[in-house]
């Protein structure tokens, strides 16, 4: 196995799903010349051309719409939204259209197409560049979500994403990118639905997904020092949620901490939290708790950036006192 | 019957009937270009009334070389870690001056990010700048200049809003314009077709001016649309457009100026694309050689908007080598006065992103906010 920095393995995913597959195409603002800006597609307008690495002009809702139109007819494109946050000014061609139209055609038209775009807070984006809305992409019917938090699962849901038939969002993260990990020398496709056991406990379940995994098994490693044994469930598919394995896991340990960057109201920690009571309340010993931001919007001064968002420290925190320890 | 709507102009634009196949000519343009001054200095055109006085002059030269030694400093502050990423106005200085001095003060500006220029001859201070790009939101809260618009980052966004804003103007009976500055990259933007478009249709109190730098981040001017002129996109919403040279300050001034006094007396709309050359990077964590030709810069060297200016000043005798040299140092010393006091700016209380939320905090924030300055300096992280 090599190991890889996450945009190398997105990289990678995009240049063997352009070589298979002449009608795969990669879009949006500075991606071609520029190798995009976080270089997920570097090299690639060298190798495959204007024509399949495409520039576009700063139009979010109309290279969404335009590659949603492309993939009616067989296209696979694979967009890349420079950010989450102008994502938003393509929602009515995500949400509306691509999310919609194999309802509406009775399974005539599928708009196969992969929508790629980095959210999270980084290093002082401000309010405006620093969206955490995961939470509104995962509450559309007909479209998946998922969202890699290693260099592997960004390569394979990549791959997954173009082969499927679906509209995908992954949903990457702006601190990521440079984050390195191993990823198999062969060809390989992560699964777009069902959640990961990323490390196994008996006394509380800490679900986390793209970077707040991290926290979650910072955490982990801290409390096993005190003698707590954390389970931390990797919820990679935000869309659908995979109820069993929330369902399973939670009945294994009977408590359970939600870990989001965003804020919590109407978030990934509530819907996961509405499961558990649905499927297993009666195996709890405690009060699910939910661990995310403060709820205004992001501050561009640093410190205030840093105190707004959790943190392996502030999973600790909800642990110990979940745990009364 | 015509619509008794205000804003709408109220005269027929129904086509009179016609035959099947029949062409009839609708729309036909040319686009005006104006430039006084040349890039060797010399007079191309003869000059406006405001540019035969030396002090109005002098006025335009000062605000460049400001915004200029602003410039340098601020990226010197970033390199140096003392400033966030920041967009650089270099070689854009006239096209931002120009538009700041033809302004009225009750007009209202909505820049995009690096109209400097502009927003520092409108009382916007070089510490709010500073303080803004270093990542601190009073910066956005201009003393002088209240009802000026934030610097806007989301292109294009505040197109609509500037339409909006002139709405308002027109709404309440006010002798007022709005100005929305913006890139030729924000007019591939729905946000700026959509503005434009119901400008026109409601006759409104505003002038759009687009920065065409050549330049959006990678994308080339050619790359990013395929019309001729940026200003032919304003024919179309039924609202004049025109390019002046952007580097020509005397050219922009004057140009806006003219579009102002049409708006300010019901004349409605203009579109004005400024020509001019983005010399820097896109932003300081841009590396621009990744995608630009080198020779591409150094070719636009010759058209710099601050040279030529000095020399028309100097051909007309009017500006010696040590007045010009006592002019940058006096820059350079209210730039050091103002990174000084943004410096000694003391730091925000992590609380206070609490307080500019809601008009009053809802109870259910108080515990949020309470938790946040229990946990004093180092907050949660
Ligand atoms: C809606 C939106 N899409 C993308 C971006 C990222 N972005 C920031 S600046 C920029 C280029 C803008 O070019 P232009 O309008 O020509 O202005 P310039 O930077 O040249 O002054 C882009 C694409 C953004 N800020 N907002
Ligand atoms: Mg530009």
């Amino acid at each position: 196995m090599a190991v890889m920095m996450y945009w190398e393995a997105i990289r990678r995913a995009h240049d063997e799903e352009m070589t298979r597959d002449p009608l795969v195409i990669c879009m949006g603002e500075d991606i071609g010349v520029a190798g995009g800006t976080y270089k997920a597609t570097q090299g690639l307008y060298d190798k495959y051309g204007p024509e399949r690495v495409i520039d576009t002009p700063i139009s979010e809702n109309s290279y969404t719409g335009l590659g949603i139109g492309a993939s009616f007819l067989g296209v696979r494109p694979i967009i890349e939204i420079m950010s989450v946050n102008f994502a938003w000014l393509a929602t009515d061609q995500i949400f509306n259209s691509a999310a919609k139209v194999r309802y509406m055609s009775g399974g005539q038209l599928t708009a196969p197409v992969v929508i790629r775009s980095p959210g999270g807070t980084a290093h002082q984006l401000g309010a405006q560049h620093s969206a955490r809305m995961e939470k509104v992409f995962m509450g559309v019917a007909g479209l998946r979500v998922v969202t890699p938090s290693s260099p592997k699962q960004a390569y394979g849901m990549l791959k997954s994403a173009v082969r499927c038939d679906d509209p995908v969002f992954i949903y990457e993260h702006e601190l990521m990118y440079n984050m390195k990990g191993e990823v198999p020398d062969a060809e390989y496709f992560h699964p777009l639905e069902g959640s990961e056991v990323t490390r196994s406990g008996k006394d509380v379940t800490l679900f986390g997904y793209n970077i707040s995994v991290h926290w979650c098994m910072q955490a982990a490693e801290q409390l096993a020092k005190n003698g707590i044994d954390c389970e931390v469930i990797d919820l990679y598919t935000l869309s659908p949620l995979d109820r069993a394995g929330i369902q399973k896991s939670v009945s294994k340990t009977h408590r359970a901490v939600v870990v989001e960057e965003a804020e919590a109201a109407v978030g990934v920690g509530s819907e996961v939290m509405a499961i558990i009571n649905e499927e297993c309340f009666f195996d709890l010993d405690a009060a699910p708790v939910r661990v995310s931001a403060v709820n205004v919007p992001i501050p561009y001064n640093h410190r205030l950036e840093k105190a707004t968002i959790p943190n392996a420290k502030s999973v600790m925190a909800a642990v110990r006192k979940l745990l009364g320890k | 019957m015509a619509r008794a709507d205000s804003f709408a102009d109220g005269n027929s634009i129904t086509p009179p009937p016609r035959q099947f196949g029949q062409a009839r000519r609708v729309a036909h343009f040319e686009i005006k270009y104006l430039q006084y001054l040349n890039h060797l200095g010399e007079v191309a055109e003869e000059l406006p009334e405001f540019a035969q006085e030396r002090g109005q002059l002098l006025a335009l030269y000062r605000a460049m070389v400001l915004t200029r030694t602003f410039d340098k400093k601020a990226i010197a502050l970033q390199r140096t870690g003392k400033l966030g990423t920041y967009a650089s106005s270099l070689g854009q200085e006239a096209a931002a001056v120009g538009v700041g001095a033809a302004m009225a003060k009750q007009d209202v500006l909505l820049p995009a990010y690096r109209e400097y220029g502009a927003q520092f001859l409108r009382g916007v201070s070089m510490t709010e700048i500073l303080l803004y790009w270093g990542g601190d939101e009073r910066g956005m809260n201009y003393g002088a200049q209240a009802e000026d618009f934030p610097i806007c980052v989301p292109i294009a966004t505040h197109a609509p809003h500037a339409v909006g804003v002139a709405y308002a103007m027109k709404l309440r009976g006010q002798a007022r314009v709005a100005v929305c500055a913006l890139g030729d990259g924000a007019t591939s933007k729905g946000d700026f077709y959509e503005a434009v478009n119901i400008a026109g249709a409601w006759q409104l109190p505003l002038v759009f001016i687009v920065n065409n730098n050549q330049w959006a981040i990678s994308v080339s001017r050619a790359a990013q649309t395929r019309a001729e002129t940026l200003a032919q996109k304003a024919i179309a919403a039924g609202i004049p457009g025109e390019q002046v040279d952007g580097n020509d300050v005397i050219a922009v001034r004057e140009r806006v100026a003219q579009a102002l006094d049409t708006a300010r007396h019901g004349g409605g709309p203009r579109l004005i694309e400024a020509l001019t050359y983005r010399m820097g990077d896109h932003t300081t964590a841009d590396d621009a050689s990744r995608y630009r030709p080198g020779d591409e810069v150094e070719q636009q060297r010759q058209y710099d908007p601050i040279a030529r200016l000095h020399k028309y000043l100097a051909r007309c005798g009017e500006w010696s080598q040590q007045q010009d040299d006592a002019l940058y140092a006096e820059c350079e010393a209210k730039v050091d006065a103002a990174v000084k006091d943004y410096l000694a700016t003391p730091a925000v209380a992590p609380e206070s992103m609490f307080d500019y939320l809601y008009e009053k905090l809802p109870v259910a924030l108080r515990t949020q906010r309470e938790s946040l300055s229990s946990q004093g300096e180092s907050g949660n992280g």
